[in-house]
């Protein structure tokens, strides 16, 4: 269907709705937007694709009304216009929804789908009527709750196509989404890519930001690809392939990117024989049953599945973050307590978890402080802390990985997702582990800090690390692994070894797997 | 890159508010010292002086625990309950000397840190919840333990600690010297300290790296209990009687006042140490201002209310960009 949308836009091309012409915008000395021209049109997905701070953040908040233009103007049907405040682009039909989802967790789903705008009847809110007109709509969304409920017993999914549905309730004739999908599962990828699929023939104009390259392949019809606060690139997406866009952005030669690949974990090397990690018939009530999982010094194995299959919930066990009631786990050969993370940690297996915000960083300590988080009780002599060890592996570290910051005392909070990783990272190789399990390494981050972060777990493993890999990116997941255990509903239902790493056999399996449709939820 | 950008503009504004929160309370006692000695008479007395101390020790001990838990992102209503408790244990054990009592006083307040640190780290229960059910259930039984009217305590050394002077500086002063100290090496030079800020900067992300959440967060109800115990002690001694219906009233938000004007943020991931002490010095100092100057009460809680707005305000400008 996405073939058909863009056959379609391509044969008519209408004005632009909203149009940017030579818009600059500079901080301080630091020119972000730099004589920028850029025109959305009704009925098309625009994707708009830089490494970070290329400039789309400003970009949008220019045409949002959050930033005011230095010079150029924007221009909506035509005629030039001023939005004093995001409030005022967003009366103008310009709705914006941002990567963090903006709404109220405990009102419940209606009043949050209407909030501001309630139908009323004789001066109060019309409760019933609200309700039932948001039953409607969401139905349109694929998503059926009640819509009584606080807003935070949904899915993180199902919350974000409730912000969908509310910016373009608001009559929007524009609608931008900035990494649209980062907190969605694959079956809410697909109901979200039906909705703007729907808003496109509706002729509503889609401004798409987004890091993966699959997505914007799949569903935009034109791209607009920026680098150091300048337009570098535009035109219509079937004019350019992976290769040429990963170029674009960075501003590499195309034979450069072939050679270091795009989402490349390098060649194969020698791989243990005896198991690093051997985790036997670990079951957690409800979310996983007898899934075991080994892995051999030198091996990445990838852990494949789709939304509620349980990989996340299969490295946490392993390492004592998730409770299990039965199982074993044997680190290099040395049984290990279940259910303490502690335990794990000492014998060697860690995990970088999905959730980098909200799991990984202590966002208010210095880079320092977050490096050595988990090592400290080990370069520390009778509980008192020592600076000069720290700064020695603090020092390593940063080099190693090439952490960018202001100093190692600079706050975690305030670096880029990729820089935050690879302090993550450093927290864990400080401490030596022999299994790194890392869940979604690279999402959220931009191609260039990806690219490094894939190195670094190249690396690793060449070492010698057993390494778990959980990736919603298939190509990351097929590419990065010699072995993929496929998980469904918290069972192991298929390994793939050898020449069977694939995409298409990793689809078949998932579909072949028995106890339901390829699709599950969980 | 863009980011960076858009912070310079605001910097000013942000300067200000971190230097104000950073060294706010630091002037402001400097700036009421002054005004004082311009307009207050005898303020600058030894005697003045010394019963100002008086005054502010027991809440700045109290103070120094309170600023641990609030580190670890919680709260401790119950060390005003846990001074009235301590209070009760000194006639009781009295008759076994006065370290049997001191000791005794002590363990009580351990031992209330226990029940409201498992509460908090293994039930799960909100640490203004399980700690306001001991602020209740404690007073009560030290009521109980000791008989509705207040005891007289006259032993020497647990009275020199309310009064006395060592080397001619008041007893309490030592006290609270070497208890600042011993708190502010606690948080800043030991992985105990540093787990603790981690803790209550980002728990699920502590507990992921292995640290020892549950321990640390016990360690924290107990400490405070314990130096809450240290303060009933100070009290008891500088009034020369035991009355857990009324020690210790207050104490808990008094304390809070102070770690909060100190700069300690309620939610967590920093302890500022000195702070606190400057946040209770400056409280102690507010109120004798006010009292000297025949102030009615009821305006002086006022200013108080004021005072920590402005510092709960200055603390959010800056955390919350």
């Amino acid at each position: 269907m996405a073939d058909a949308g863009r056959a379609g836009v391509g044969v008519t091309n209408p004005s632009p709705v909203l149009e940017l012409a030579h818009v600059s915008k500079s901080f301080v000395g630091v020119r972000a937007l730099q004589d920028v021209d850029f025109r959305l049109r009704p009925g098309q997905v625009h994707a708009l694709v830089g490494e970070n701070g290329a400039g789309k953040s400003t970009l949008i908040k220019v045409a949002t009304g959050v930033y005011h233009p230095d010079a150029g103007e924007i221009r909506l049907d035509g005629s030039p216009v001023h939005f004093a405040s995001p409030l005022a682009a967003q009366e103008a039909g310009i709705s914006t929804i941002y990567q963090e989802i903006n709404l109220v967790p405990l009102m419940s789903v209606a009043r949050n789908l209407y909030l501001n705008r309630e139908p009323r009847r004789f001066g109060l809110i019309d409760a019933a009527r609200m309700r039932r007109d948001a039953r409607r709509v969401l139905r349109e969304y694929g998503v059926n709750v009640n819509v009584a409920r606080p807003l935070r017993e949904l899915g993180l999914g199902a919350q974000q196509m409730v912000a969908i549905a509310r910016a373009v309730q608001i009559d929007a004739r524009v609608v931008i989404m900035d990494e649209p999908t980062s907190s969605l599962e694959h079956r809410e990828v697909e109901t979200l890519f039906g909705v703007i699929e729907r808003l496109r023939h509706q002729g509503i104009a889609i401004l798409y930001v987004s890091h993966r390259l699959d997505e914007l392949f799949r569903i935009c019809d034109a791209v607009t690809v920026m680098r150091d606060g300048r337009v570098v690139h535009t035109g219509a997406m079937r004019d350019l392939d992976r290769l040429h866009l990963v170029s674009l952005m960075l501003g590499r030669d195309i034979a450069e990117v072939r050679r270091h690949g795009t989402t490349d974990f390098g060649s194969a090397h020698h791989i243990g024989d005896r198991p690093v990690l051997r985790a036997e018939n670990l079951s957690s009530r409800r979310v996983l049953q007898d899934v075991s999982l080994e892995v051999r010094p030198g091996e990445v194995v990838g852990l494949g599945g789709l939304l509620g299959a349980g990989r996340s919930e299969t490295a946490k066990a392993v390492v004592g973050a998730l409770h299990t009631e039965a199982g074993r786990i044997e680190v290099d050969g040395a049984q290990v307590r279940r259910n303490s993370t502690a335990a794990a940690i000492r014998a060697g297996a860690v995990l970088l978890p999905e959730d980098r915000k909200s799991e990984g960083i202590v966002p208010n300590l210095s880079v320092r402080e977050n490096i050595v988080l988990a090592a400290l009780p080990r370069i520390s002599r009778a509980g008192l802390v020592t600076r000069a060890k720290q700064d020695e592996i603090v020092d390593y570290f940063m080099k190693r990985l090439r952490i960018k910051a202001s100093s190692p005392e600079q706050k975690v909070g305030e670096l880029s997702g990729g820089n935050q990783q690879k302090v993550l990272l450093a927290r864990w190789l400080c401490l030596n582990p022999k299994v790194l399990l890392l869940d979604e390494p690279t999402r959220g981050i931009d191609v260039g800090a990806k690219a490094e972060v894939q190195g670094v777990i190249d690396e690793l493993a060449k070492d010698g690390l057993g390494v778990v890999l959980i990736s919603s990116e298939l190509e990351e997941l097929i590419e990065g692994s010699n072995r993929v255990v496929v998980l469904k509903d918290g069972r192991k239902v298929g390994e793939l070894t050898g020449d069977q790493v694939s995409e298409d056999a990793l689809m078949q399996s998932l579909a072949q797997a028995p106890g339901g449709t390829p699709r599950t939820d969980g | 890159m863009a980011e960076a950008a858009l912070r310079r503009p605001a910097l000013d504004r942000d300067r200000l508010l971190s230097l104000l929160q950073n060294y706010g309370v630091y002037a402001a006692i400097v700036l009421l010292v002054v005004v004082n000695a311009a307009i207050t008479q005898n303020f600058l007395t030894l005697a003045n002086l010394r019963v100002q101390l008086y005054q502010a020790v027991p809440i700045l001990v109290v103070a120094l625990g309170m600023a641990l838990v609030i580190g670890t992102e919680g709260i401790d209503l119950s060390v005003g309950a846990v001074i009235s408790l301590a209070s009760a244990m000194i006639p009781l054990y009295l008759g076994y000397g006065p370290w049997a009592a001191m000791g005794t006083a002590m363990v009580a307040g351990a031992v209330s840190g226990v029940i409201s640190g498992s509460l908090v780290a293994f039930a799960g229960v909100q640490p203004i919840i399980a700690t306001l059910a001991l602020m209740i259930g404690l007073r009560g039984l030290a009521v109980i333990l000791n008989g509705a009217s207040a005891k007289e305590v006259s032993d020497p050394l647990i009275d020199g600690l309310g009064t006395g002077d060592w080397l001619g500086i008041p007893q309490m002063a030592w006290v609270a010297v070497v208890l600042v100290g011993l708190v502010a090496f606690l948080v800043n030079r030991t992985t105990f300290g540093r787990q603790l800020v981690a803790i209550g900067d980002n728990r699920a992300a502590s507990a992921l790296s292995g640290l020892p959440v549950r321990r640390v967060l016990m360690t924290v109800y107990v400490l405070s209990g314990v130096l809450a115990a240290i303060a009933g002690i100070l009290l008891v001694g500088y009034g020369s009687y035991a009355d857990p219906s009324n020690l210790g009233l207050n104490y808990e938000l008094n304390a809070i006042t102070a770690v909060v004007v100190g700069g300690t943020p309620l939610s967590g991931g920093k302890v500022r140490v000195l702070g606190t002490v400057a946040g209770a010095v400056l409280m102690q100092l507010i109120t004798a201002t006010l009292i000297q100057h025949d102030v009615k009460a009821s305006i002086e809680q006022m200013v108080e209310a004021a005072i920590i707005v402005a510092a709960v305000y200055t603390a959010r400008g800056r955390s919350g960009r």
